[in-house]
């Protein structure tokens, strides 16, 4: 959409810090953040450590207290907050589908805002479900309580999709998944967010996924940015918070080795 | 009489007053959605005002409604008889219902899909009209439902205040005892409720996004919203079109139309006798006669001064005493002179000559108790007083000239305090032996009828109780012709017609027309 004249990163923060009236401890304290074109940044972190508020703040679903967020070189308050939102693509966890339209109607909700002529609509709605794995002609017309969760959730991402937004933010979007499921839409996602060269702020507390999905991994604790690494240098970091997110990992594979040695 | 002759005779004014029912209700329940859905929207939007409005909506509700109708008639603009009031008063009930529901259903829309609403970049208008009302729908209309059932139960005490409907019949069958009265109002008022509850139900169902059926085909959707419309619409054209019959069969104001008289009466049998035996006479003139019958408390009085109603039939000591504020008297002429006087002074109003009988308060008792203790006056009661009961109508524990003074004029100590219950219904317990004491009306047919002796008032306690008929002077100036009419009253009935009048239509449960048109005939024609 918008493709950037300028070279303005899509998404920047500047010593942001966002706090609640009458909460002592801030929320996010003097968060710096740069992402790149077309790159897919996972905030990693336990809840409670700000992830979420991060995203909220870049479609002005919040406003900072301190600092500023820039999108496409403007501050959140002089965007346009409609605008904003509807070039930012955006995906929680329980899907947030309204579940008085069809699977269709949730699809074109942004174009039909948009005020797109209804024969596009369609047919960018048949392009997405096929883009995130179903069927239109089964799928069109169900409701969202006649889908499984896995399938919900496709919908969801079709829908953030909608409008091409340049920018997507995800929060936890496969979080409530059956494993099988969510390895598999993980996947999926890799390979769609690679096609499609969007830029990505994704939201989890899975470690495996921040290493399948991320360029870059910013690791979050307590409202802080504490540790901004590619996956691989994640891996060799020595900061604590990190090593206790690798440990993990480790445990899982000595788990499964020593199951295989027992069961020789 | 049986259930069948009964619907047959009274089939038309049933469906009178069913459909007066049903608009007040439609008409009340509209108002209150109008004001309530808007306001609930608000109060979701505006968490400060939550508290005040729902409390004070729920404090609405608390008011008993006849205490809320009479809370109403003297206020200007929505106060009054008739229609106004009562629809003021249906829709403060109604209100708290919708607006809680409207309150609950769109706070309660799923927090994650209000997000993605938000985050899609939906406007709050938007959101509102695309997301929280269709998926509040269900709740919002339950709350209608719950208000048009209260609607349709409160609807039945608004005729209290002359606004019609199936009350009517409630009422009117308390006072004269008669079920098939009392089921008359009941029945079909509780099956208008039943339904109201079963088609909004329906309607309910098919916005309840949970109970849903998967729809395949087509565009349910859409089909849907149809349905829903179509449903509204109907409902929107029924009752536009009961308002403007409503409208139109109340267009004209007594004062606007010359050839028109509205005649009131009060809400019991003999000022509906009285009240029917003028408007007939007026009829007779080729007038065109509004009946505004069965106003309860004061009511007749303040539709009078307020130029609702032209005349009414009323009774000099009441005047004296409710309405003029004076301490009883004995005199009869002393009375009518001075009621006479003040109304004119103070209400334009003119005081006719006695028609011939007074209602005097009767003490009665069982005459089988009579006969046995040889009572005569109610002095002779006196020393039997400690072991009688008393039961006496809310009317005669509280005027001036009732229960307080009268047993202090005659020492009269009871067996416990009196019991209070409406007038009507002290005949039967006194015939039943629950009460030994009763003070009911001289000129009530069931004296006779249930076997009661009136005892003498030697002590001249009561003031008297003299019919006449109230007409205002603009009236009597605009339709020289009505006072011609009604002067064939002057003298024409004594205590005991009047009392056979009565019998007629409470204890022979006739209709006070029939009764009033053979009395006319009886009369013969005019002395004028």
């Amino acid at each position: 959409m918008v493709a950037s004249k300028n070279d303005a990163l899509p998404v920047e923060f500047r010593h942001v810090s966002y706090s609640v009236p009458g909460v002592a401890a801030p929320i996010i304290s003097d968060l710096n953040l740069k992402i790149e074109r077309s790159e897919t940044l996972v905030l990693l972190g336990e809840s409670g450590c700000g992830k979420t508020t991060t995203l909220k703040l870049v479609n002005r679903l919040l406003l900072p207290t301190e600092g500023e967020v820039l999108v496409e070189g403007r501050t959140t308050d002089q965007w346009d907050a409609i605008r904003l939102r509807r070039q930012t693509g955006y995906v929680i966890q329980e899907a947030g589908l309204f579940p008085h339209f069809t699977v269709e109607r949730n699809v074109a909700l942004v174009p039909a805002l948009e005020g797109w002529e209804a024969g596009r609509v369609r047919e960018r709605v048949r392009e997405l479900l096929e883009l995130v794995g179903l069927d239109p002609q089964k799928f069109a017309s169900r409701y969202p309580r006649d889908l499984s969760g896995g399938q919900r959730q496709r919908v969801g991402v079709a829908r953030a999709l909608a409008a091409e937004p340049p920018l997507l933010l995800l929060d936890e979007p496969f979080g409530a998944l059956d494993p099988l499921t969510r390895a598999a839409l993980q996947k999926e996602f890799a390979e769609l967010s690679r096609r499609l060269g969007k830029t990505v702020i994704f939201v989890t507390h899975d470690v495996r996924e921040a290493l399948l999905l991320a360029s870059r991994i910013g690791l979050m604790h307590a409202g802080r940015l504490v540790l901004m690494e590619t996956p691989a240098g994640f891996l060799r970091s020595q900061e604590p918070h990190a090593r206790a997110y690798i440990e993990t990992l480790r445990l899982d594979e000595e788990l499964s080795a020593s199951l295989t040695r027992r069961s020789v | 009489m049986s259930a069948w002759e009964f619907l047959r005779n009274n089939w038309s004014d049933l469906a009178l007053r069913a459909q007066e029912h049903l608009t007040l209700v439609l008409v009340s329940t509209l108002i209150a959605v109008i004001i309530g859905v808007p306001l609930g929207i608000l109060l979701t939007r505006r968490q400060s005002l939550r508290g005040p409005v729902l409390g004070a909506a729920s404090v609405m509700q608390t008011v008993p409604s006849l205490a809320l109708f009479g809370l109403l008639i003297p206020l200007p603009f929505i106060g009054g008889i008739r229609e106004r009031p009562a629809i003021v008063a249906l829709v403060l009930y109604a209100l708290l219902p919708i607006i809680r529901n409207t309150v609950t259903g769109i706070l309660g829309v799923d927090r994650s899909v209000r997000e993605a609403a938000v985050a899609m970049g939906m406007t709050d208008r938007q959101i509102l009209w695309q997301v929280e009302l269709p998926l509040a729908m269900g709740v919002i209309l339950t709350g209608v439902r719950v208000a048009t059932v209260i609607c349709v139960g409160v609807t039945t005490i608004a005729a209290a205040v002359g606004a019609g409907g199936l009350g009517v019949y409630i009422f009117r069958g308390l006072r004269q005892n008669d079920n098939y009265l009392l089921l008359a109002g009941a029945v079909p008022a509780a099956l208008m409720a039943l339904l109201a509850d079963f088609g909004l139900g329906l309607l309910e169902k098919r916005f309840d996004v949970r109970n849903q059926q998967a729809e395949q085909s087509g565009r349910p959707l859409l089909k849907r919203s149809k349905l829903a419309w179509a449903l509204l619409a109907a409902i929107l054209c029924l009752v536009a079109a009961l308002a403007w019959r409503g409208a139109y069969s109340t267009a004209g104001t007594p004062q606007t139309s010359p050839e028109r008289v509205t005649v009131g009466s009060k809400d019991f049998t003999e000022s509906v006798i009285l009240g029917e035996m003028a408007a007939q006479l007026l009829e007779a003139r080729g007038l065109f006669v509004e009946r505004r019958f069965e106003l309860g408390g004061n009511l007749a009085h303040d539709a009078l001064i307020s130029g609702q109603i032209d005349l009414y039939p009323e009774y000099t000591g009441t005047s004296y005493t409710a309405i003029l504020h004076h301490q009883p008297i004995t005199d009869p002429r002393a009375v009518y002179e001075q009621v006479k006087r003040e109304y004119a002074e103070n209400f334009h109003t003119e005081v006719s000559a006695p028609l011939g009988f007074s209602n005097d308060f009767a003490i009665l008792v069982r005459g089988t108790d009579a006969r046995r203790l040889n009572l005569k006056t109610i002095s002779d009661v006196a020393p039997h007083a400690a072991r009688m009961r008393a039961g006496l109508g809310q009317d005669f524990m509280s005027r001036a000239d009732g229960y307080p003074g009268f047993s202090r004029a005659y020492g009269l100590k009871f067996s416990g305090r009196p019991r209070e219950m409406d007038l009507s219904l002290t005949y039967r317990a006194l015939a039943a032996g629950q009460v030994d004491l009763i003070a009911g009306n001289s000129t009530d047919g069931l004296i006779a009828a249930l076997d009661l002796v009136q005892l003498e008032d030697d002590r001249h306690y009561f003031p008297p109780y003299e019919a006449v008929i109230l007409i205002r002077e603009e009236t009597l100036a605009r339709i020289p012709v009505a006072a011609e009419a009604l002067a064939r009253l002057h003298n024409a009935i004594s205590t005991d017609e009047m009392r056979r009048l009565n019998y007629e239509v409470d204890g022979k449960k006739r209709d006070a027309k029939t009764v009033v048109r053979e009395w006319i005939i009886k009369q013969g024609p005019g002395k004028n």
